[in-house]
């Protein structure tokens, strides 16, 4: 751990701030809670946000487990693990049920999370109107008159273009039949997990100075229409290293001849299946 | 709220009730130091269709504005139904603002979604009100598209790719949808041509007609107000300087004002 630094980086007044937008996001769940996020040593856009929430959450005791898109091991989360390794010096794991705080960006895990764990998301834009309406005031409005007929608008032109409702990440959320939720960029087939979940998930949205939360076992529906149901998608295939048929697929190009696999977007899902002797495709000694 | 198919939106001609749908009283808004309308009053029945000329800077938009809430007035009352619109918390008035009433803008641009298909922005109100069944808003779409003679094929092109006279009807459908009795239009022919004007009022009046809706038209162009409105308000500096039936204004105008306005008008 780095001689010179508070605990997890940020000092006490930072911390104090964050942990009361923090509680203040956790009352109202869904709600954008504003706050004076910081200056990170890492861009914007690489997670400034979630780090920023985990350092206010981070005890001496965690055990941190970072993700960037499911996986442990690549640019993003291996740097900031590696943050909090040098400025809090917790314990770190790959291992989605020993982690006691996990930070990721655009997956949730496939492990079933528990009341003893925190999720933290990284958000890019937090608003889920934005694209829709792009003065400001006015979707504050909209969120406090919970006028969210222009959600539906934007489903409304995925079918009337694409047949189905094509947005495929950031699926828009109602929360507790009340605030409509940008969930950050996770896949859609992650949204049914949002919901019900005993683990706390936290947003942080560095940039755009935005908390948002969801307290355990909140009541999470994706929006969708009565003839064109909400559906969690994935690639129609088995993962082609631990034969998974269930979780959340990311497409690999081989070569440049058409060649691809799929392997599971969550690494450490994945490892876990093959040390257990599940085989896939393209795994050693499989047929 | 009801969400059930083809439910919410199927609200047919208006019984008739006692009483004015509307009544202004002593509406004011002052621009700082300048008048944008001072002391309106006036009612205005269901079915009725009212006219307010004037020339440029008259406060015929601002008096628009306020009773369409866009604005907030100074001083006086709006009694929609009886209750007090200036009093009126911001979520009922808006939840009103798209059900029962309705403004139609001059620019197409300002009342559209030029963004997403035409479908989308007819069906906007209906989704607003909790209608979540794709099926049927397509279809009520699609059935108003018909009702303003825009072909029900380019239900999915966007609104740029309409003619200005198409833009105008497709706003009109999009307020429309919801069946609301209060119809609030600033200048609905400015800007079109003639003949695609004369479409446009013909439509208006046999949904006025059909609907039994209330109507307030803004316009400058006397010929619109000789033939849709049935009644007349003449407004200059933000006052209303003459009001009565629309012939009796027409033809006998009292005020000087009124007089050289009627008198300017063009004869081809």
């Amino acid at each position: 751990m780095s001689e010179g630094y508070s605990f997890a980086y940020l000092d006490a007044a930072t911390k104090r701030m964050i942990r009361r937008a923090l509680l203040k996001a956790l009352a109202i769940p869904g709600y954008q809670v504003p706050f004076a996020s910081r200056e990170m040593p890492m861009p914007y856009g690489w997670g400034t946000g979630g780090v920023q929430v985990t350092a206010a959450c981070l005890i001496p005791e965690d055990v941190l487990k970072v993700i960037d898109q499911g996986a442990d091991d690549t640019t993003n989360a291996v740097s900031i693990r590696r943050f909090f390794e040098r400025t809090a010096g917790v314990a770190t794991t790959t291992h989605t049920q020993d982690a006691t705080l996990i930070q990721t960006r655009h997956r949730i895990p496939e492990a079933a999370l528990t009341e003893a764990q925190i999720l933290v998301f990284q958000v890019p834009i937090p608003e889920p109107l934005r694209f829709l309406e792009p003065r400001e005031a006015e979707t504050r409005r909209m969120h406090a008159l919970a006028d969210y007929g222009l959600m539906h608008v934007k489903l409304y032109e995925d079918i009337a273009r694409h047949g189905a409702i094509a947005t495929s990440y950031a699926y828009p959320v109602l929360v507790e039949g009340r605030h409509v939720m940008d969930p950050s960029p996770i896949p859609k087939f992650d949204n049914p997990k949002l919901g019900d979940c005993p683990a706390i998930q936290l947003f942080g949205a560095g940039r755009e100075c935005r908390i948002h939360a969801l307290p355990p076992y909140t009541r999470v529906v994706s929006l969708d229409f009565e003839d064109h149901p909400f559906e969690a998608t994935k690639a129609e295939a088995a993962c082609d290293l631990c034969g998974a048929e269930t979780s959340y697929l990311d497409e690999v190009i081989t070569d440049d001849a058409g060649g691809r696999m799929f392997c599971c977007s969550d690494t450490d899902f994945c490892a876990g299946r093959r040390a257990a002797g599940h085989l896939g495709r393209l795994s050693e000694g499989a047929a | 709220m009801e969400s059930a198919q083809g439910r919410i939106w199927t609200r047919k001609k208006p019984e008739p009730e006692a009483g004015p749908l509307l009544l202004v009283e002593g509406l004011g808004k002052a621009w700082g130091a300048r008048i944008g309308c001072a002391d309106v009053g006036f009612d205005l029945y269901p079915g009725e269709v009212l006219g307010i000329v004037g020339e440029s800077g008259s406060g015929k938009s601002t008096l628009l504005g306020c009773l369409a809430g866009h604005l907030p007035a100074d001083a006086g009352r709006i009694l929609y139904r009886g209750r007090d619109l200036r009093m009126m918390a911001e979520p009922e008035r808006r939840h009103l603002a798209r059900t029962e009433w309705a403004f139609v803008h001059q620019n197409p641009r300002d009342g559209l979604r030029m963004g997403v298909t035409a479908g989308a922005n007819v069906g906007e109100r209906l989704m607003a009100v909790g209608a979540r069944h794709y099926g049927a808003i397509r279809a009520t779409a699609t059935d108003w598209l018909g009702r303003v003679e825009i072909d029900p094929a380019r239900i999915d092109d966007r609104p740029r790719a309409f003619s200005g006279g198409m833009q105008q009807r497709l706003q009109i459908a999009r307020n429309l949808v919801t069946g609301p009795r209060l119809v609030l239009m600033d200048e609905p022919t400015g800007g079109l041509d003639v003949s695609v004007q004369a479409r446009l009022l013909d439509l208006l009046r046999e949904l006025v007609r059909e609907m039994g809706l209330a109507v307030i038209i803004v316009t400058h162009d006397l010929a619109v107000a000789r033939l849709l409105a049935d009644r007349l308000m003449v407004m200059k500096d933000g006052r209303v300087i003459e009001a009565g039936l629309t012939d009796q204004v027409l033809d006998d105008p009292q005020a000087a004002y009124t007089q050289l306005l009627v008198s300017s008008v063009l004869q081809v």
